[in-house]
């Protein structure tokens, strides 16, 4: 045990001091690097004109549903209407057209990076992690069609969302990840009327959209939301990736507040609806 | 490879991701003990006696922060301690002492080449519920009301026969419960009854579902013959009630302004209850977890559930009707402990409500993610090697056919 022991004390000092060291690094390489690199995405500088209702402890007010409206999870970037996935299916499966929400696009993929995210568009239908009901990712949760639920204490925000039960913890006294995960390790602060979200410690396995875009466990986002309105928020997140992107790049939507009457999240634990997919050929008498 | 053994495959699912932070706050004190880790723990076990007056900045109870119900102690008391509602504090240590030896047993089942042996270590991390903080509930079961401990009478005779309690699927204590049942069948009338803990029974009833025996000759036809708890869906002992699981016993209460969060870190279960005493969801949305509603009653977060899906009608929860309502009631006593009853009503079920309760103690974060589904290769192994195991039985039966 004893050695064991020190050497996982050890490690976990190592960690945090490199956690904090990289975190430092990356808040001023993103304050310097995002003027630098790109256009600046929709002037994430510019004051807002807004003043969001506080909470008790003096924080603009978030709590509440959100839901996105548009069909990032389609394809994040821009495009036409397209055809089914599943022919079964007809017009319910077919691609609804989008705008997209990068900001300054196309996404700058490596050029391995680019075949691999080829490759996961020609075969969505096994890989897209949506599909078996995986956790979503970060940001791929915040614009899936799903409503999620801000929960905003002080010392913690959580994001829950209605697709697989997924949860994201925003840690809002900065805490080292302690493991690779599908949702990411999330710090808060807040910038004034922002909530300024830095996200890493991904396990790489999440993808953005029905459409193959996708990110490796290098990934980390930089999330900015904002109340523009009483009921809705400004998105807007950096996404960098030394090891599947050339530059940093940017997403932005509109989030909306859910109206309804006593609006709550229902619950969508969709594992098994996934079950056949995955295992269906393993029932005795298959015959695949 | 025996079936028993593909039973464990699939509960070894769990084990995939575990959160070794319950045990390492604690290693860290055991190894450390200088004054200064004794005068913190001197300082928190004064804390811990002092009434909790702590508010959220909304101004209501402040029950943030990590918790566990981590504990041995069952639903019901055991027949054999008749009307001994408590231990004494040297009962206990007792008590959870032999309970611990009962778990490190199994343990001592897992050498090389014996069937246990492709099965998880319960002497890792925190499968073996000693690892980690015990409440150190006194209690000999968590029921209050019946006063003699156990389960009302039922409303009618056929009610009675609906939900059969003792050993078996149904008195699991968790959902890695089911799988010691599986793998040692022994877990008698003292083990906890968890509500819906028969969430194997639930598969046994899925359609497509085979025959499930409680340890052993399960066909595994399809995944529908794997139960709910193994394939990821959900956690019995989420509830609510939310009942000690055998393992992953962490929780995190988070509050915002009118709503109370509450992760369970057992498959990332998260309860979200609105605290302005809504009404429920219309009656046809059922979940797996229910509805729930909730109101602050003076330093007490009250809630009612209902809805319930009735996959997970299982267990002590067989035989309920859609009119089942579970009222919780979480008021943090001190810095180190909220006090969790619940009371149990379904008047077509039982013939009175019923009420128990148990302690959550604090515990250190953060909590990991527990992501069951995604790493579930025990589905896929037991299904798998059900299906080798026929071709080759086939096989075998050709050859001899054909000699």
């Amino acid at each position: 045990m004893g050695s064991r022991f020190w050497r996982y004390v050890a490690s976990l000092i190592g960690i945090t001091v490199c956690s904090i060291v990289a975190v430092q690094l990356a808040v001023h390489a993103q304050a310097r690097g995002g003027a630098q690199t790109t256009p600046a995405p929709a002037a994430p500088a510019a004051a807002p004109a807004y003043r969001a209702p506080r909470t008790p402890d003096n924080h603009p007010n978030l709590n509440g549903i959100w839901q996105s409206m548009n069909e990032a999870n389609w394809n994040i970037e821009a495009h036409s209407a397209d055809t089914w996935r599943v022919s079964a299916l007809g017009a319910v499966d077919a691609t609804p057209p989008g705008a997209g929400i990068v900001t300054d696009g196309p996404i700058p993929y490596l050029p391995a990076a680019a075949a691999k995210r080829k490759e996961n568009f020609t075969n969505r239908l096994k890989l897209d992690p949506e599909i078996r009901c995986y956790l979503p990712g970060t940001p791929r949760a915040m614009y899936q069609n799903m409503p999620f639920q801000i929960i905003q204490g002080t010392d913690f925000i959580a994001m829950s969302f209605q697709f697989a039960g997924a949860l994201r913890t925003i840690y809002m006294k900065p805490t080292p990840g302690p493991a690779d995960s599908w949702m990411g390790w999330s710090n808060g602060k807040w910038d004034g009327e922002t909530l300024v979200i830095d996200t890493k410690d991904f396990n790489g396995m999440a993808w953005f959209d029905r459409a193959g875009n996708f990110a490796s466990d290098k990934l980390h986002v930089v999330e900015r939301i904002t109340a523009t309105d009483a009921d809705h928020l400004n998105y807007e997140a950096t996404i960098e990736d030394p090891s599947t992107f050339s530059r940093p790049w940017h997403i932005q939507f509109p989030l909306y507040r859910r109206k309804e009457p006593n609006a709550r999240l229902l619950e969508f634990k969709c594992v098994e609806f996934s079950e056949e997919l995955i295992y269906g050929a393993l029932r005795k008498g298959a015959t695949n | 490879m025996n079936r028993r053994c593909l039973a464990s495959l699939s509960i070894a699912a769990f084990a995939i991701v575990i959160t070794v932070a319950l045990v390492i706050p604690q290693t860290l004190v055991g190894q450390a003990g200088t004054a200064a880790v004794k005068a913190a723990q001197e300082k928190a076990a004064a804390s811990a006696t002092k009434p909790w007056t702590g508010k959220t900045p909304e101004g209501v109870p402040d029950l943030q922060g990590y918790w566990t119900n981590n504990s041995y102690t069952p639903l019901q008391r055991p027949a054999n301690l008749g009307d001994k509602a408590f231990y004494t504090p040297d009962e206990l240590v007792e008590a959870n002492k032999r309970r611990a030896e009962q778990e490190a047993a199994r343990a001592d089942n897992n050498a090389p080449g014996t069937t246990n042996d492709v099965h998880y270590d319960f002497t890792q991390f925190a499968l073996d519920r000693s690892q980690t903080r015990l409440t150190m509930d006194p209690r000999t079961g968590m029921i209050t009301d019946p006063a003699n401990g156990q389960l009302p009478a039922p409303a009618t005779a056929d009610a009675g026969a609906a939900g059969p309690r003792g050993g078996g699927r149904g008195a699991g204590p968790a959902a890695g419960g089911g799988g010691r049942g599986a793998g040692g069948g022994g877990r008698g009338a003292g083990a906890a009854a968890a509500p819906g803990g028969g969430a194997r029974g639930a598969a046994a009833a899925a359609p497509g579902g085979g025959a499930r025996g409680g340890g052993g000759g399960a066909n595994y036809n399809s995944v529908n013959d794997i139960s709910i708890g193994s394939r990821c869906i959900w956690t019995n002992t989420a509830g609510p009630i939310m009942m000690p699981p055998g393992y992953n016993p962490a929780y995190q209460i988070i509050q915002g302004q009118g709503v109370v969060m509450i992760l369970i870190e057992n498959q990332h279960e998260v309860r979200v209850i609105p605290t302005d005493n809504r009404p429920h969801a219309p009656s046809a949305v059922k979940a797996y977890l229910g509805d729930s509603t909730g109101h602050w009653d003076g330093n007490t977060l009250v809630v009612e559930t209902t809805n319930y899906n009735p996959r997970v009608l299982t267990g002590t929860f067989a035989g309920t009707s859609p009119d089942l309502k579970v009222i919780e009631k979480f008021t943090r006593l001190t810095a180190d402990q909220i006090k969790y009853e619940f009371i149990v009503n379904d008047p077509t079920k039982w013939s009175a409500p019923w009420k128990g309760d148990m302690p959550f103690v604090k515990i250190e974060g953060p909590i990991f993610e527990h992501a069951c589904h995604e790493g579930n290769f025990g589905i896929y192994n037991t299904l798998s090697a059900m299906r080798l195991e026929e071709k080759r039985a086939a096989e075998a039966a050709a050859a001899k056919q054909g000699k």
